[in-house]
């Protein structure tokens, strides 16, 4: 009875399989390329407007990944020859200041203007951000001041570290990738700020990252197989491999060197060390 | 996925049938009228056969214990050495080698155990009261039986087999004063020259026993209840189909010497043969089966105190399998011939709940459902002379190894980034064994290859924890096939009043695989000492020898003694572990006018050969000292069966080499057999 069972399946899952495939060839679905994305804001215009999309439900501290669409509402298109430029701006009570940013880029998709923003802190009642965009629509710029919210991720986990280095450089550390975790070995990335004025947070090339995962809860054990995160010249993004053995709670222990190999922030994981200063923390 | 993981041997079994149906169809048409020959499993040559059956009322006489665990019936053996976690579910060993080293088989059909830390060996799944012998072959003698390095054990179910008793039934009971162990047990059969049907059932509960001192050893209770139905039908006057289900469940089973216990161990186990006496003309004993079992095994540590992360580990086993064989007789010759496989998956996971339990479950898999397939030939040709004979045998196998699980298989690419997802192999055994005869004596000497693939554990366990060492293990998908070559001789000299035998066999194991410390690795487990992974050594050297002899000193008594040496060690000369130190058994029989007796003393020298790398420690010399008294009565036709008897009388508190974390055996115990059959 069972075994009929099975070959009913297996004849249906046949078939599903056959009839997924004629789909397939016969009308090419096209997808659209904000697929996937929540439009977090939408600011609109008389003659056009600025729709603002992310992964994820809303812009947090930290990494995001932001990507632009602005709509002629006269042609009822998207632009591809807006030329955007971006700058975000922290207003608090006493002084303001910006935070790291990428250019804005639409060589993936033609509509679709893409860059990312790490966000050093949550706004509040009071202090709030505000993304400066400046563009050009039909032969005209255009400047235009969106504010947007800010809130600490809902998972409450660290994955952005704002410090200040032993050369006394202050550092924005902010965590990318694996967005999913998996009980692997991870592609690790993550992206690394230093601040040299209160509008200007240029890439820090060229240092190491060294990983130590730990599971404070499972007697704190690491894992074999990690990588130091290594700059990439290309992305500017620095890359390395992250091995968790298990889902859980993990506290991902770094150290950050700099080109001549001394240690500006964190600390070996010992016996008598549980933790790093500098840390991620992830849970899945 | 699930749907898959099912689907492959179900496949196999259909094939299988339709194979059946068509051979069946297509050669049933030549039918001979030739006498069935000689049992076929005699020709295997075994080294010892034990006798377990509790429905044969002349052979339960001379078992000093009857209705004792089969673990106990095995203990008995010479060859056979049981590793002990507890009270319940002992490890058989042979040749100082344990489960991935032998071939253990229930009726010819493989069973793999469903817990990754070895609390199930397959022998547990079965009782006394299915079984009529343990069929023990050492070395590549076991071969039949499959792949293995040290030896193969079948445990022979018991079946009526035809015979013309009509019904037949029994009841026994059982009672042991240390554990308060009650085993209560029946069977019913209906036999006669064209059906029979055997049902048994057993159950037994123990609480925790005492060891020498009366010192109770927590967590050592059991409880457990085993039914089996068995029958056969003949179709023609030499042709014959049966089938056997057996359901096996344990219940609250105490490890002590483990930090967790069972709270669960299921089997199903199930076959149909087909029976023929003979095919084709020349051959005889034609015997097909197909068979398929499911276990599931739960460990559990909610009853311990201390726990300081609460984990659950189930596992699950399932295997399908079939073997087709049969004997052809030429002349000097006997060949017989099988033709086995089985298609095997093991899955295992492990979730560990935080001490924050904000955060989420901790969730492994410790093993990725990997699948084994395997199928085998193997072939044996036993050559008969004036005064000697020659068995020649040989097992050619395909053995392949995937993993299914794409979260286990990415959890060991961690380790083993390049690891392939399926491993194949080639595994073969060839083994010549000479018998003479001059005058009173009989010479043995055999010379004998073999190989196998790594278990479940050694190839693809993640994070195993092993009490004994303390170390958390780690298998390894890119072992090399271990091998062995090994020598035997056994001189026998044989008079009518006594006999005496002495044999030694030699083990050089190349690729000998054991767990090796990796000091770059964090241990996962809180508390253990590091982490070992399944490793290739060189080699690894065995020698067992032994020297037994029986005196009939009259009719009625007999004397049995025993003893035995052995040794193991690595290439660089280092212990192995769990290598048993001097041993020695003695006993004193007396059988007459339905009155039996015994007096036996069991023992072992100070183990000097251990290893601490291992977690072992030196296990002291000990000696238990033991009798039984036994009286058959006729009621009626009926026939009622007492024997009591007391085992460790002296209250001894040891533990043997076998003993895992050293834990205590019983001490002194009374037991109290009752047997009733209605005939």
């Amino acid at each position: 009875m069972k075994t009929l069972k099975y070959i009913f399946a297996i004849l249906i899952l046949s078939i599903s399989f056959v009839s997924c495939s004629d789909d397939d060839n016969d009308t090419p679905v096209e997808v659209s390329p904000v697929e996937g994305l929540n439009k977090i804001y939408e600011f609109s215009e008389a003659d056009h407007s600025v729709e603002i999309y992310s992964e994820k439900t809303g812009l947090e501290v930290g990494y995001n990944e932001v990507s632009i669409r602005i709509k002629d509402m006269a042609s009822n298109k998207y632009v591809t020859n807006a030329a955007p430029t971006w700058m975000p701006m922290m207003h608090m009570e006493t002084m303001s200041h910006s935070a790291p940013h990428t250019m804005l880029s639409n060589s993936e998709e033609s509509t679709v203007y893409k860059g990312y923003i790490v966000f050093q802190m949550a706004s509040n009642g009071t202090e709030y951000w505000e993304v400066m965009l400046n563009y050009n629509l039909n032969g005209q710029a255009i400047e235009e001041a969106m504010a947007v919210s800010v809130a600490q991720p809902a998972d409450g986990l660290n994955k952005t570290q704002v410090f200040t280095g032993s050369d006394n450089t202050r550092y924005i550390l902010a965590y990318v990738n694996p967005k999913d975790p998996k009980v692997a070995i991870n592609d690790l990335q993550a992206v690394l700020y230093k601040m040299e004025t209160m509008m200007s947070f240029p890439v820090v090339e060229n240092f190491k990252i060294t990983v130590d995962p730990r599971m404070p809860g499972m007697g704190n054990h690491t894992s074999p197989n990690n990588q130091d995160l290594i700059y990439n010249a290309a992305t500017k993004i620095y890359n390395g491999k992250l091995s968790l053995t298990m889902t859980g709670y993990w506290k991902i222990n770094l150290k950050l060197m700099n080109e001549s190999g001394e240690v500006l922030k964190g600390e070996d994981v010992t016996e008598l060390n549980p933790e790093s200063s500098l840390y991620f923390e992830i849970e899945f | 996925m699930k749907l898959s993981q099912s689907v492959f041997p179900m496949r196999v079994i259909l094939m299988g049938y339709l194979l059946c149906a068509l051979l069946c169809g297509t050669l049933t048409s030549q039918l001979y009228a030739q006498e069935i020959p000689a049992d076929s499993l005699k020709l295997i040559h075994l080294n010892e056969v034990i006798v377990i059956s509790a429905s044969k009322q002349l052979d339960h006489q001379k078992q000093r214990k009857p209705l004792s665990t089969l673990d106990e019936f095995l203990e008995s053996s010479l060859s056979v050495n049981m590793v002990k976690r507890g009270a319940y579910a002992w490890e058989p060993t042979m040749n100082d080698m344990a489960s991935e080293r032998l071939a253990v088989t229930i009726d010819g059909m493989q069973i793999f155990g469903a817990c990754t830390d070895k609390m199930d060996p397959i022998t547990s799944y079965v009782d006394v009261s299915n079984l009529s012998e343990a069929q023990i072959g050492s070395g590549q003698q076991g071969a039949a039986f499959g792949n293995t390095i040290g030896g193969g054990i079948n445990l022979k179910l018991d079946k009526s087999n035809f015979k013309p008793t009509g019904w037949t039934s029994s009841l026994e009971s059982a009672y042991e004063s240390n554990n308060k162990m009650r085993v209560f047990g029946g069977e019913l059969n209906y036999s006669d020259e064209k059906f029979y049907l055997n049902t048994d059932a057993i159950y037994r509960k123990a609480y925790n026993y005492y060891a020498g001192g009366d010192k109770e050893v927590l967590f050592s209770q059991f409880e457990k209840y085993n039914f089996s139905i068995n029958s056969g039908y003949k179709l023609a006057e030499d042709k014959s189909i049966s089938a056997t289900l057996i359901y096996d469940e344990a219940n609250d089973v105490g490890y002590p010497a483990l930090t967790m216990d069972v709270s669960l161990a299921r089997a199903v186990i199930g076959s149909v043969s087909f029976n023929q006496d003979t095919l084709l003309g020349n051959f005889t004993n034609w015997e097909s089966k197909l068979y398929y079992n499911n276990i599931k095994h739960t460990m559990d540590d909610t009853k311990r105190p201390d726990v300081l992360i609460h984990m659950d580990m189930p596992g699950w086993s399932e295997t399908a399998g079939f073997y087709s064989q049969l004997n052809f007789n030429k002349e000097k010759n006997h060949f017989f011939f099988k033709l086995d496989g089985f298609y095997n998956k093991s899955y295992a996971e492990m979730t560990m709940y935080p001490t924050n339990s904000n955060e989420p479950l901790m969730f492994m898999l410790t093993w990725p459902d990997v699948r084994t397939k395997d199928v085998g030939f193997y072939a044996e040709d036993h050559i008969s002379f004036e005064k000697s004979s020659l068995k020649l045998s040989t097992r050619l196998a395909y053995h392949s190894n995937t993993v299914a699980d794409d979260f286990g298989l990415n959890s060991l690419k961690i380790f083993y980034p390049e690891m392939d997802k399926t491993n194949t192999r080639f595994l073969k055994s060839f083994s010549a064994q000479y018998h003479k005869m001059l005058n009173d004596f009989h010479l043995n000497g055999g010379l004998s290859y073999g190989e196998r693939a790594p278990s479940v554990s050694e190839g693809y366990g993640f994070y195993l924890f092993n009490s004994f060492d303390n170390h958390d293990y780690i298998g390894d998908p890119d072992l090399n096939t271990e091998s062995s070559a090994d020598a035997n001789i056994s001189v026998i000299y044989k008079k009518p009043t006594f006999e005496i035998t002495a044999g030694a066999n030699y083990f050089h194991i190349f690729n000998y695989i054991i767990g090796v410390v990796d000091n770059s690795l964090s241990t996962m487990t809180i508390g253990a000492d590091g982490v070992k992974i399944y490793t290739n050594l060189d080699y690894a050297q065995l020698f067992n020898a032994s020297l037994s002899g029986r005196y009939n000193i009259s009719n009625a008594f007999k004397l049995s003694a025993n003893v035995s040496y052995h040794r193991g060690v690595d290439n660089e000369s280092e212990n192995l572990p769990l290598i048993s130190p001097l041993s020695y058994t003695s006993a004193l029989d007396f059988y007459k006018n339905q009155y039996s007796a015994s007096l036996s003393v069991d023992g072992a020298g100070e183990q000097i050969n251990y290893n601490p790398a291992y977690g072992e420690t030196k296990t002291a010399a000990y000696a238990t000292l033991s009798a039984s008294f036994g009286k058959r009565f006729f009621i009626n036709k009926n026939d009622l069966f007492v024997k009591t008897g007391i085992e460790n009388i002296l209250d001894t508190n040891y533990s043997s080499y076998t003993d895992w974390n050293n834990i205590p055996r019983m001490g002194r115990n009374l037991y109290l057999t009752i047997s009733y059959s209605i005939n």
